[in-house]
């Protein structure tokens, strides 16, 4: 079932391979194919831009106003490539063996590959639309160091990288759109796939103003509609941000890819009080010059300035010595909820950890860090309504990105043929755990180069039959979608969405966190379905299908988190390895680290969906590491 | 602490909208604006009215996706700030706060607080763009850019798109929002190539779309979020100067941009009118 196409030859050569071997579609051929490209971030803006440049006739679809809203927007760091512009000893093959390591052998070989190969088109592909990233007086580009590696290759645009990155792929796709070769569909979001003959050929969607529902039908349809990280509810993702497309692709028979690896951000500003809707990420980078600490007394109730310096513990300090501050996320994550575990977290909740600036004020002058970190310090006091130059930070983890997604082959086509999946959406080249500033990559990379390669093969080498949107699967999908929005309108209980939303999220949160156990995942697979159960006995969504209803909207896609977190919590509960950031409490070593079990989980677990109320049927696809020989992960 | 609200509720574009009244109760100071909201909205959901429809999204204020007036005010009056980013401490107990939508005849009312502004997205595809398709590009060190015109680009682009410069204008102009763009592309080497064609299509697409001119208010940068500055609307207009000047075409065939008294009527903008007599005015 899983064939994952991968190319023969060296790893060196395996794009190139590949590209050689694909079929070709003539120019003057191309604008006769339909595409669909779902969601309009750096993957979808990039993929819907470069395939109208080459001929083909788009249709770009995004639940927002206009393309410039998707949540790339909110990346901040930076964006990795090897152009070794700094003689640091960086290249393709190192980049490569990072971002493997990184992602904790959980990662295709290949694919990885590939990133890198393309990173560096990314970077001149950019700088031609002209993305302003920071450069150096002599004009050319500044590069940083970033999420602890040991070269300096990461490129950014101050603290808005990820901004930045997105307005050069909305340019580039309103161009696009101007031309006419691209055909923007705004405010209207994909309820369901429709699949005719075994292949994808078209979608239907909901206008998110008129309310009407609407078939599109295309000889292939690509998905780029992000990650599934609120369906924690609190985490740094939009509001908007929805697992809505890729789920009902998997109902329709897409695998679902390691759904239990998410990635948590160690530094977020901690949760304030009850009615908080979102958390708001700080830059990793503040990790190069803060201190984290939390005091050594339980409940400790003396403000931090008054904690003397040896009743301070500076736990990652002391713990990982070599890596200190800088431990990759998953790691000073896991250390930061184990002693806020202890009662030894700091601010109203006891949900926090110093992140203090005292020594880097105290040894590179207050103008420095101000000129540094400034704008993040900004943010802080705005949120918290505190001084971070006088008192110190209060973090806390926060979900933040999904490495999980749907399942794809070497192509990034998932199981259903004609369905392709990009960016975050799919279950994608980092593992266990993604790297800072490598998601810009990865969505650029599949946005600009994989997939205007490999979907025109696709085209070129299958036999597409004409369809039409009159066709029985059409009208039959779309009756489906209408009876699931009309059932969500007839429910009429006491409920709210977002309290099932919040209420869901605080279960997944504490069983399928930072750290699960079996019991704890146990727990949560009884109580999940039962919260199913009254969601769709109480729920009460107010106003009609046919108008502006954001209420709908939002119960729509709580309606979909709910079967994505049971099987987010039967893939952790079946994978009773550690690995990246995936913490099983069974599997850690003597001094409390992740210990990974290469022999028996060195795969890709792939869900199948066998219906409403069925268990899901797992499939593996076993991975080879033949380039980065597997070891353990160490940052003492 | 507890606040009266007076929000616009319009059921959609063509619909007669009205203020109403609600208490929002137990409001704490570290609520963010649209947690206030939400609260009420919940509150309302309660008591079977339908919530209130605002936009929203990344709630750090980069997104572009919320804004609403307050108090007449675009995104509340602090400085530098978007409405998602507005903590309730910046407002105090028994305060009567009144909520409306961006008022321009280019961003028509869809429903309560929410506004269609597709009409930045015509402006950004006359000519907000460098044409580089993909695979074609230079090695990104090929071409040196001055650090000083990498930080103008870069304070241009920093623009959110969120409409608030047209919504506090006393015109309606959108010529903050235009001239960001037009200063990013045009700062940069890449950006040479198409600058006069550029400038002349996304002025011509600005005015196409109700916008009114600019009179020097300042309100805009007063509220834009990202504190673009007005210097740039100069810049936008010697870049207009300069792309007409370079223009090989007679007669040229734009619109007046040059800045001019606000009691023009704006139906008389959409008739083009030859540049010269723009460049007396």
């Amino acid at each position: 079932m899983l064939e994952a196409r991968i190319p023969s030859g060296r790893i060196e050569q395996k794009w190139d391979n590949c590209r050689y071997e694909m079929k070709l579609v003539n120019p003057a051929n191309r604008r006769k194919h339909s595409i669909i490209v779902v969601g309009a971030g750096l993957a979808g803006a990039a993929a819907a831009a470069t395939l109208g440049q080459q001929g083909y006739h788009v249709h770009c679809f995004s639940y927002h106003d206009t393309p410039r809203r998707a949540h790339s927007i909110a990346a901040q760091g930076g964006i990795n490539s090897a152009k070794n512009y700094r003689n640091d000893g960086d290249s393709v093959m190192r980049l490569f063996k990072d971002t493997v390591k990184g992602g904790d052998f959980r990662a295709r070989e290949a694919n990885v590959y590939r990133l890198a190969e393309i990173s560096g088109n990314i970077i001149d592909q950019c700088v031609a639309q002209g993305v302003p990233f920071a450069r150096e007086y002599g004009g050319l580009l500044d590069n940083r160091s970033f999420g602890g590696v040991q070269v300096e290759r990461t490129f950014y645009a101050r603290g808005q990288t990820g901004q930045q990155l997105l307005l050069g792929a909305y340019q580039a796709l309103e161009e696009q759109i101007a031309t006419g070769r691209v055909k923007m569909h705004f405010r209207s979001e994909l309820l369901d796939v429709v699949i005719v003959n075994g292949r994808a050929r078209g979608i239907v969607t909901r206008d998110l103003v008129t309310g009407q529902l609407h078939c599109h039908a295309a000889d292939v349809v690509v998905l780029a509609t992000g990650g599934y990280s609120n369906v924690f509810y609190l985490s740094t993702n939009a509001k908007a941000s929805n697992c809505t497309a890729i789920w009902r692709a998997h109902r329709r028979g897409a695998l679902f890819g390691n759904p239990c690896f998410t990635q948590i951000h160690p530094t977020c500003i901690p949760l304030s009080s009850d009615h908080q809707s979102k958390l708001t990420l700080m830059s990793e980078s503040l990790r190069n010059d803060g201190r984290v600490w939390v005091p050594k007394k339980k409940r400790e109730n003396r403000a931090a300035k008054d904690i003397p310096e040896n009743e301070r513990d500076y736990y990652l300090e002391s713990r990982y010595p070599s890596f200190g501050n800088l431990v990759p996320r998953d790691v000073a994550s896991r250390n930061a909820k184990e002693v806020c575990d202890e009662g030894r977290g700091v601010g109203p909740h006891g949900q926090g950890v110093y992140l203090d600036f005292a020594d880097a004020i105290h040894r590179l002058g207050l103008e420095t860090v101000r000129e540094k970190y400034g704008n993040l310090f900004d943010i802080y006091q705005r949120i918290t309504g505190e001084d971070a130059y006088k008192v110190p930070m209060r973090i806390y983890p926060a979900p933040h990105y999904t490495m999980g997604g749907l399942w794809v082959d070497y192509h990034l086509m998932s199981t259903i043929p004609g369905l392709f999946v990009g960016g975050e959406a799919n279950f994608s080249d980092h593992g266990a755990n993604r790297l800072g500033a490598s998601a810009l990559m990865q969505g650029l990379a599949d946005g600009y180069f994989v997939l205007p390669a490999t979907v025109p093969d696709y085209l070129a080498s299958t036999k597409l039959d004409p369809v039409n949107t009159s066709d029985r699967a059409f009208i039959a999908t779309k009756a489906e979608v209408k009876d699931r929005i009309n059932n969500l309108l007839a429910i009429n209980g006491n409920r709210s969405p977002d309290s099932f939303h919040r209420e869901l999220g605080k279960i997944v949160w504490d069983n399928c966190g930072m750290a699960r156990s079996d019991s704890g995942l146990r727990n949560a697979l009884a109580r999940i379905p039962e919260l199913r159960e009254e969601f769709w006995r109480n729920l009460r969504v107010l106003g009609a299908g046919e108008e502006l209803n954001q209420s709908l909207e939002k119960a729509n896609r709580i309606s979909d988190f709910l079967e994505l977190a049971e099987l987010m919590c039967t893939d952790a509960l079946d994978r009773t390895e550690s690995c990246g950031g995936h913490f099983r409490l069974e599997s850690q070593t003597a001094d409390g680290e992740a210990k990974r079990d290469d022999a028996n989980f060195a795969y890709t677990a792939a869900w199948e969906w066998k219906g409403t109320d069925q268990a899901h049927a797992i499939h593996k696809e076993p991975l080879a590491f033949e380039y980065v020989p597997l070891s353990q992960r160490s940052y003492k | 602490m507890n606040l009266t609200l007076k929000v616009w509720r319009q059921q959609s574009t063509n619909a007669h909208g009205s203020f109403v009244r609600y208490q929002a109760k137990d409001v704490t100071p570290d609520m963010s604006f649209l947690e206030m909201l939400d609260a009420l909205n919940e509150d309302l959901i309660d008591r079977g009215d339908p919530p209130i429809a605002f936009e929203h999204d990344c709630r750090e204020g980069i997104c572009g996706s919320c804004g609403f007036l307050i108090n007449g005010v675009a995104h509340g009056g602090q400085r530098a700030t978007t409405v998602c980013q507005l903590a309730m401490r910046f407002f105090k107990d028994g305060d009567t706060l009144t909520l409306e939508p961006w008022r321009a005849r280019a961003f028509p009312v869809i429903r309560d607080l929410v506004v269609n502004r597709s009409a930045f997205d015509r402006i950004i595809q006359a000519g907000g763009f460098i044409s580089a398709p993909t695979g074609s590009a230079p090695d990104a060190n090929s071409v040196p850019v001055p650090k000083e015109d990498a930080d103008t680009a870069f304070d241009a682009a920093a623009c959110i798109g969120c409409g608030a410069c047209v919504a506090a204008c006393p015109n309606a102009s959108a010529m903050l929002f235009t001239s960001a763009k037009i200063t990013h592309l045009n700062s940069l080497p890449q950006g040479q190539p198409q600058r006069d064609q550029r400038t002349l299509s996304m002025v011509v697409a600005m005015r196409n779309e109700l916008f009114g001119s600019c009179t020097n208010h300042g309100e805009c940068e007063a509220v834009c979020p990202k504190q673009i500055p007005l210097e740039f609307i100069g810049k936008m207009n010697r870049d207009l100067t300069r792309a007409l000047w370079h223009s090989h075409r007679e007669p040229l065939i734009v619109p007046g941009v040059v800045q001019r008294p606000s009691e023009e009527d704006s139906d008389e903008a959409q008739s083009p009118q030859p540049a010269a007599t723009a460049m007396r005015s």
